[in-house]
Formats: C-alpha cells, structure tokens, sequence
C-alpha cells in the first residue's frame, strides 16, 4: 500500500514535469495565434440599404475570391448580426491595399452618353490583365457572356448608325462610357460595331499589377449592395511578434513569482499546487488546442487570471486542511474534511466567475471572446485538477507516510 | 482580535471617501475613452531614423489640421490618434509623415467607426448589468437574498473605484477595460462569496455565538487566503503590467486597482454590510439565526 503510493506519487510527478517538457513545444508551434498575435488584418463591413440573407452570402463569397487572390492561408470571413460581414486575414504583407481592395463594390457599368446601361459586370465572361505588346499599354480584357456580347453588338451597331460620322468630326453621342464603382474609368469613341463580344479598359494603370486588381475585381464581380468599412485594425508582424515575446516573458515570471510563493509559504503542499498549476496550464492549452480556439492577447490574459483561480483552489484547500490540523485531527480526517468544506467554496466562487466570463462571451466580440473563452475553460480547468489531482495526491501523501510531519502541512 | 465588525464606521468612511472622489472625477472630467469608444484612426508607427520627436510629428500633421492629435511615445514607436480618417486622407497623411520626416514601418492601423463605438458602449454597460443580476440570482439560491445585495454592493464599490481611478488619471479606456471591469467584477464576487460561505458555515456550527463576533470569526479564518489569493493575482499582473507591453498595459492596471478594492471590500465591506442587513431589535443583541 504505501510502496504503491510512494510508487503512484513519483510516477505522478514524473508524468507531469516530463509532459511540461514535451509538449512545450508542440503548444507553442501549433496554437493557432490571433492577428494581434501573429499580425494580420480585421475589416468589419456594413452592407447598406435593406439587405436581405442573400446578400450578404453573395457578400461573404465575392470576400473569399478576392481574399484568396491575396494567397494567404485561413482567412476566416464571417456574417455578423444582420448585416454586417467580418473578415479576419492573417499574415498580409500589404494591409492597406487588401484593405482597399476588400473595400471595393467593383461595380462594372457601359453606358451610353443618353445614360442608357448596355451591359453590367454581370454579362462578363471573362476579365484579364494584358499589356498591348505594340503600344505597351497595360489593359483589362473582358469577353462577355453570349448574352451580354449579342447587346453589345447591338448597341454598338445602333450609335453607329444614328450618329453617322461626318468627315473628322466625332459624334459625342457616339462614346462608350465605362463606370467601375460609379467613376468613369474611359470613354471610348466606337467606330465601328463590335460583334466580337470583347472590349479593352485601359484607363489609367500604370502597372499590370494595378490591372491585375482591377481583373480580379471585374471577375469576382460586384457586390449586390453597397459596403462601408465600419472597422479596420492591422497589426504589423513585428508588432505581433513583439507582443508574443512580452506576453511569454510575463507569464513565465507571473508563473514562476506564484511557484515560489506557494512553495514558500505552503512548503510540502506548495509543491502539490505547483504541480498542479503545470498540470492545470497543460490541460487548459491542451482544451484550447483541442478546440482549435484561437490565441489572442486579451486570451493570454484570460489564461493568466485563470491560474489565479487554479491558486486560488489550492489556497482554500490548504488553508482548510491547516485549520482542521490545528484542531488536532489526523492528517487523513484533516485532508477529508478540508476537502469537503473547500469544495463548496470554490464551486460558488469559481461559478459566480463564470457568470461574468459567460456574458463576456455571449455579448463580446472578436477578442473579448476570446478572453472569455479562456477564462471559462480556465476555471473549469481549475475546478477539475482541484476536485481531482490536489485531492488524489494529497490522500496518496498521507497514506504513502512520506511526510507525516503535520508541520510541513502548515499546521 | 481584529474587530472588523466594530469598527466597520471606519471602514465604511473610508470607503465613501474613495468612492466621492471617483465619482467626483467621473463628473468633473469623465473617461478618457480611446477610439474603440470614441470612433478615430489610430497609427502606430516606427521610424527608420532614431531621435525624431514629437515635435516633428505634429508640425508634419498640421497640414492636415491634425496637430492637436494625441500623440505618445512607446519604447522606439510613435501612436498617433486621431479623429477618424477616411482610407484616401490616411494614405496622404502617412505619405506626407514619410516625405517630411523620413521612412517608417507601420506597426499597426486601427480606424473604428462612430456606430461602432455607440454599440460598444452600450454593450459594455448591458453586460455589466447581466452580469450583476446573475450574480444576485445565483447568490439569492445558493445563500439567501441579503448575501447577494451586499455581494453586489461590495462588487459595485469595486467597479466604481476602478473606473474612477481610470478617471481621475485620464488614462485610456479601450475595448479590453471592459474585460477587465467584468473580471474583477467575478473576482470581487468570488472573494466575497468565499467570506459568506464561511459566514453561512459558521452560523450552523455556532449557534450561541453573538452575530458580530461569529462574522469577525469568519473574516479572520479567511483572512490568510484572502490574501494570499489576492497576492498570486497581483504577482500575474504586475508581471503582465511591466513586461507585458503596450497593449495589455491599461487592462493589468485596471485589474490590479480592482483587485485591491476587491480585497480591501471583502475584507472589510462586504461582511459588514451584511451585517447591517440582519434585522435587529434595537438595543439587543442581533440573533444568530436569520
């Protein structure tokens, strides 16, 4: 019985400092980092006017195809509320331009000069940067839908006729205009029917790169409504990486400052919370593994003020278990009545802590969720080490005979 | 013996005083909300060459009548806020910064719309008030109904002297002091809980104990872990406050000011209230049951 406990303990602590030392870095590799973390960009959309459930998937997918041409890995882009979408983009290298690109309604209109729409970015087939190989102009080509390229032709074929040209003189009537996002970007003079269903914009890029924007706009076609960016935050890499640094370094010292005290001031079962804050950090980064929640700096907060509570567990157990020593009761009744006294403290305590993160997560958003995501698991987490491990270990101490000293349990 | 109960006139002045004066200053000058609040563009920048100044920041940001933007230093990085910027007059602003001051990386662009300052706000303090509610519901079952009103007195002492600290120091408010308030709001109630569950324990066990005795009793047996829970709290977060950077700056002080009032009124507030709560005859003893 007491070799097996003896056997059990050392097993216990060995299982737990080897697992500290294992997993240190598969966490640190594999928690997923929010954008304040890991830098990246966060754009809150406003859809305007009434919009309906439709739109807004229209939204989320014209989003996807323009984010995913920035080539980046795991944007998430979500609707919240009733209209408004989010999009999270992480490790971008040129944030302002995603941001403008996200920002764009790419709505594609020709007009005629009597304000008449010939055809809308919805008859497009195909949009695709160039560069004229003669001239070295850079252009967008766009071929248009079988639709799109019989009204084209017959619009074009229609101005040709009714403004005849005379001599050098340009009818004005006879001008194409061609409106992305309400601007005229070219006003082309059509002289002659353009049967072929295809057309050229080249105003004003100066790059096949500014085109190769504008294609890819064009081609993931406009947005059914309006949008207004309502929100946008961007973290650099650096700055991400500054605060990863800063944060690892406060928890170590916030960590190791606690380890010390509990040792110091709890003596052998300082070393029980000690272990026991090792195995509560590990089973909470395991749970936020586990779920694939994302790590934000507010949630390192939220891990940080967890152990608090994990502390504060062991706390209320060794205080009790000292008070029933001192009322000269065995080590074994002392460590059975501390425990059933202490568990209805730190069930109300922790519960009551649960409501405040609980509404944190319901009414927050972004990294306030986080947090709260952090903090709820924390004290489950500690609820749970506490009712199970300080419990098993202490009673395994007790029987095991290792320290029958009652004043090294502070008593 | 520490004679929590007796003297509790003391503590409670003390107390109000605190509280006068956080009021005092939410009144005279308010919060300094940032611009998750306030709605405003926020630059962090870092510039290539050392030793530039604030000065030359704001004559470069007078062009666009932006000079009298906040404007602080962290470590070798430049924040600047401003009222919020349209993405066309943002870009001009940081390429006039580049041409007349010299290349910089930005660390980091924040711009938060007005609506979305309003909602926040007004969530904030709805989660402020859920949260309380629940917190009386849940005590009110498990305790009884006068534990959970002087819970939530203890609790709204707390939030009042943190804001007001937050207040009387103008430092910013954000998004994440929100997260701050509602913890210690749940540590505030999980301290006070600990010292009436003791109460509530006591009281089956000694039945001829007077009132003021048994609650000085029960404050004194928890009076080590109070402490002690508050002081691994602190340990986190003056660790989080000195090394932790920038941005988890204001959100560690706040919790750090919260944790102390949260202490200070478990220890002394929260059992005396109760206390008073208890209804007596006058001029006898308060009875034990209740």
């Amino acid at each position: 019985m007491r070799g097996e406990k003896i056997f059990a303990l050392i097993i216990i602590t060995v299982l737990i400092i080897g697992g500290a030392f294992w997993a240190a870095n598969p966490i640190q590799n594999n928690l997923k980092l929010g954008l304040d973390l890991k830098g990246g960009v966060m754009v809150r959309l406003q859809a305007q006017g009434a919009v309906t459930d439709r739109d807004i998937a229209q939204i989320i997918e014209i989003m996807r195809t323009r984010v995913d041409s920035l080539g980046v890995t795991e944007p998430v882009i979500q609707r919240e509320g009733k209209d408004r979408v989010v999009l999270e983009i992480p490790g971008i290298e040129d944030p302002d331009s995603a941001i403008n690109l996200i920002g764009k309604m790419a709505l594609l209109e020709f007009k005629t000069m009597d304000g008449e729409v010939i055809l809308t970015g919805k008859d497009l087939a195909e949009a695709q940067e160039a560069k004229d190989p003669q001239t070295g102009e850079v252009y967008v080509g766009l071929k248009f839908k079988p639709e799109g390229t019989k009204r084209f032709a017959e619009a074009t074929a229609r101005l040709v006729s009714m403004y005849p040209q005379v001599g050098e003189k340009r009818d004005e009537k006879r001008h194409i205009a061609i409106y992305l996002d309400e601007e005229i970007i070219q006003m082309p003079y059509v002289s002659e029917p353009i049967p072929s269903g295809e057309a050229r914009i080249s105003g004003g890029y100066e790059t096949l790169e500014d085109a190769r924007k504008i294609a890819l706009l064009l081609r993931s076609g406009a947005l059914p409504v309006p949008v207004e960016i309502i929100e946008n935050r961007s973290v650099g890499p650096t700055l991400g990486t500054d605060s990863v640094e800063k944060s690892k370094l406060a928890a170590l010292w916030g960590l190791a400052a606690i380890m010390i005290f509990m040792l110091l001031f709890y003596r052998v079962p300082g070393i029980i919370a000690d272990l026991s804050l090792v195995l509560y950090s590990l089973l909470l980064l395991g749970i936020l593994l586990a779920i694939k929640a994302t790590l934000t700096l507010p949630g390192i907060a939220g891990f940080l003020l967890s152990v608090g509570m994990c502390v504060d567990a062991n706390i209320l157990v060794y205080e009790r278990l000292k008070e029933e020593l001192r009322n000269g009761k065995s080590l074994r009744a002392a460590i059975d009545a501390g425990f059933s006294r202490a568990f209805t403290t730190i069930l109300d305590s922790n519960v009551t802590t649960l409501l405040a993160a609980a509404v944190l997560f319901f009414l927050g958003s972004g990294s306030i969720k986080g947090f709260a995501v952090t903090l709820s698991i924390g004290i489950l987490c500690s609820m749970l080490t506490a009712i199970t491990f300080i419990r098993y270990v202490l009673k395994a101490l007790a029987d095991s005979g290792l320290v029958k000293n009652t004043k090294l349990y502070g008593a | 013996m520490m004679d929590f109960i007796g003297k509790r006139k003391i503590w409670y002045a003390l107390s109000l005083i605190v509280i006068l004066v956080a009021i005092g200053s939410l009144f005279m000058q308010g919060l300094n909300f940032g611009i998750d609040f306030r709605g405003g563009t926020l630059l962090q920048l870092k510039f290539e060459k050392a030793g530039i100044t604030g000065t030359e920041i704001r004559a470069a940001l007078e062009e666009f009548g932006l000079e009298k933007s906040s404007l602080q230093q962290s470590e070798d990085s430049f924040i600047i806020k401003t009222a919020e910027l349209s993405r066309e007059k943002q870009a001009d602003v940081l390429q006039t910064l580049e041409s007349k001051i010299g290349k910089f990386t930005l660390l980091r662009s924040e711009s938060v719309g007005p609506v979305i300052g309003d909602e926040l706000r007004r969530v904030g303090l709805l989660a402020l008030v859920i949260a309380a509610v629940l917190q009386i519901i849940y005590i009110t079952i498990r305790f009884e109904f006068r534990f959970g009103i002087a819970a939530i007195l203890a609790l709204m002492h707390d939030a009042i002297i943190t804001v007001g600290f937050f207040s009387l120091f103008q430092y910013e408010v954000d998004l994440t002091f929100i997260a701050a308030i509602l913890t210690v709001i749940g540590y505030s109630i999980n301290d006070t809980i600990v010292i009436f569950d003791r109460i509530r324990e006591n009281l089956k066990l000694m039945r001829k104990e007077e009132l003021a005795a048994l609650v000085n009793k029960s404050i004194k047996q928890n009076l080590v872990r109070s402490i002690n829970t508050s002081l691994s709290v602190a340990f986190v977060l003056v660790a989080l406050l000195v090394l932790g950077g920038e941005t988890t700056r204001y959100f560690s002080l706040a919790m750090l000011v919260g944790v102390i009032a949260g202490v200070y009124s478990s220890i002394f507030i929260a059992s005396a209230l109760w206390y008073d709560f208890v209804p007596a005859v006058k001029g006898q003893k308060k009875p034990v049951k209740i």
